[in-house]
């Protein structure tokens, strides 16, 4: 039995090893002060967290006491401020190497977000690596974040870019996966979870035909490793992209975890201080990892925050989170789809998603659902998620998206659901 | 019920939004016209028969949201015997009220005015907008002339002014 303290200080038995146990959600609550905030003169019901997460008071605090107690910019002085600063930045660093399975810190490279980490690979390794008739593999399901980046490069360098499709339940459509990926394709860059439709890839599977060909594989973890554990030591891919502010963490924090050789063989991204040793006119050396990839004064702040809300979640336990939010989902989709009309897209098995639940009516649209539901004080969102082809695809102009985490229980869901059904009744439909 | 929920889906934008006005298509129809925010998701399909210089019947086919549904369905209430110059006259007005630049709503407005809520939530003007944008872009093209058919959107701050 694992006894650890949690962040804010209270003792808490969090899990028992081998078998998941429920979160305490009331008490998870308590510790998120926005969500005493009344909305509409209502209860908040924060069902947007695949775009946001909520912050944790821990994390709150720590931005106040970085600027109070340590603020200086890093690596750069050699003052104590700077001193103290630097190691807490640096202290995040191992802290998120550890938390994605214990990869080597000088591997994970910090950005403003998952896109910036994107967009890094896209100019770095894609400038260098893709050519003409080159291509690159994508899924039907990506966010704007990791498709626009390939499109745009793909024009750049005349390479092709192939999709692999969903099926109508939204699962990843392996059957011709051999056909779409071949010894032509450089790089596989895929959804590790849908921001839409919650699907979990097939990583597994597509990785192993990739690696057959000797393709890179990226995958954009923005909505997976807040929700599940994520170990890169033995996930296969090559590059991984999430965001601190969908895991509890600050805004404008982001994380491209790279294979070193990768890394090491590619050009800076950005120009300017730190990225490099020695700065003459005629001549440049590169830092080593990460700072070649970390030119100009980050956002040290938010990074040392970042730290707080990597061990909120360790305390939880990654395991417990992602099973809290299964049998949330589970319960989620079985409340909604007794509406009637209303019509749940993506998986309907909690195994094989995560709690980003995307669903429609046939009569009133997505911004009418959010509109109605922002007046109970329920927060959703709604339409094209930053992933206009897959709407496309599903036959869809927008969806209205409920998405979970840890400080949602049951009552949220029954909230949302007797909204829904009032909602019908208002719009008489 | 909250008080500006209520503003805004009043209970005529209701009416118009559950059984829409327009929906006929036209047998013969001399301009075509498509509006779509694709932000929104929002798609409008305009058919309009031309008869002496006015507006002699539209049809509307809208894909969208309660508000840009019913501004379409009072439009097909609202435009037919008018002249180019007088529904772009109209769509100014409407415009003009949405935008709460002018608070002045003249009479021949009827069920127009109930579009006044909107104001309230100026991410969802640009619905309200979209069957007005669509049908004078659409005339216009046709007085002039102008048989490209382009889409046109009132996500584009130059469209909507
Ligand atoms: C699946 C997915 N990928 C990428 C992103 C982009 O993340 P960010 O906006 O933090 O850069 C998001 C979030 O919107 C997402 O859901």
């Amino acid at each position: 039995m694992a006894r650890r303290m949690s962040a804010d200080g209270y003792g808490k038995i969090i899990s028992i090893v081998g078998k998941p146990m429920g979160l305490d959600v009331e008490r998870i609550k308590a510790d998120f002060p926005i969500l005493i905030e009344p909305i509409n003169g209502h209860r908040l019901v924060y069902l947007d967290s695949a775009a946001t997460s909520q912050k944790p008071r821990v994390v709150i605090n720590a931005i106040l006491d970085y600027y109070r107690k340590s603020n200086a910019n890093i690596h750069r002085g050699l003052h104590a401020l700077a001193e103290r600063a630097t190691e807490s930045y640096e202290k995040t660093r191992r802290h998120v190497a550890q938390f994605v399975g214990g990869v080597d810190p000088h591997e994970i490279i910090f950005t403003r977000g998952a896109t910036e980490s994107i967009n890094l690979v896209a100019y770095t390794w894609g400038e260098t690596n893709i050519g003409e008739g080159d291509e690159i593999v994508i899924t039907e399901m990506e966010h704007h974040a990791n498709l626009v980046p390939w499109v745009i490069l793909a024009q750049r360098k005349k390479a092709i870019l192939k999709r692999i499709p969903i099926t109508v339940c939204g699962h990843i459509d392996l059957s011709s996966i051999e056909d779409i990926i071949t010894s032509r394709t450089k790089l596989v860059a895929l959804s590790h979870m849908s921001n839409v439709l919650g699907t979990i890839s097939p990583l597994a599977e597509i990785i192993a035909v990739a690696k057959r060909h000797g393709a890179v594989v990226l995958a954009d973890g923005a909505q997976a490793a807040p929700h599940m554990p994520v170990n890169l030591t033995t996930l296969g891919v090559d590059f991984y992209a999430f965001s601190s502010h969908k895991m509890l963490g600050p805004t404008g924090v982001g994380v491209l975890w790279g294979r070193r050789a990768l890394l090491e063989a590619m050009p800076p991204f950005n120009f300017g201080c730190e990225m490099n040793r020695e700065v003459r006119y005629d001549r440049i050396t590169w830092n080593d990892l990460p700072h070649k990839f970390e030119a100009g004064t980050p956002n040290i702040a938010d990074v040392v925050a970042f730290d707080a809300a990597l061990t909120y979640l360790e305390d939880l336990g990654m395991e417990n989170v992602r099973a809290h939010e299964m049998e949330l989902t589970k319960y989620a989709i079985e409340q909604l789809s007794a509406i009637p009309g209303i019509e749940i897209q993506g998986p309907q098995e909690p195994e094989q998603r995560g709690g980003a639940i995307s669903f429609t009516d046939p009569n009133i649209h997505p911004h009418d659902i959010s509109t109605f539901l922002d007046s109970k004080g329920i927060a959703i969102r709604a339409g094209h998620h930053c992933a206009q082809p897959l709407v496309r695809t599903l036959g869809k102009v927008a969806t209205a998206r409920a998405s979970l985490y840890i400080y949602n229980d049951q009552g949220d869901i029954d909230a949302l659901c007797d909204a829904l059904i009032e909602m019908r009744k208002y719009f008489g439909v | 019920m909250s008080q500006s929920l209520d503003d805004m889906y009043r209970e005529i934008i209701l009416d118009h939004f559950r059984s829409p006005r327009g929906k006929k298509p036209l047998e013969h129809s001399n301009i075509e016209s498509d509006g779509m925010n694709p932000s929104c998701g929002d798609e409008i399909s305009l058919q309009v028969e031309m008869d002496k210089g006015v507006l002699k019947d539209v049809h509307v086919n809208c894909r969208g949201c309660a508000i840009s549904v019913a501004s379409g369905s009072m439009l097909a209430e609202t435009v037919k015997g008018k002249s180019f110059e007088e529904v772009e006259k109209l769509a100014e007005t409407v415009r003009k009220m949405l935008k709460g630049e002018s608070s002045e709503i003249p009479d021949e407005f009827g069920d127009l005015d109930a579009l006044k809520g909107v104001r309230q939530f100026p991410v969802r003007v640009k619905c309200a907008l979209l069957a007005w944008v669509t049908l004078v872009e659409g005339m216009r093209k046709y007085r002039n002339g102008d048989s490209g058919k382009a889409v046109i959107s009132t996500e584009d701050p130059e469209v909507t002014g």
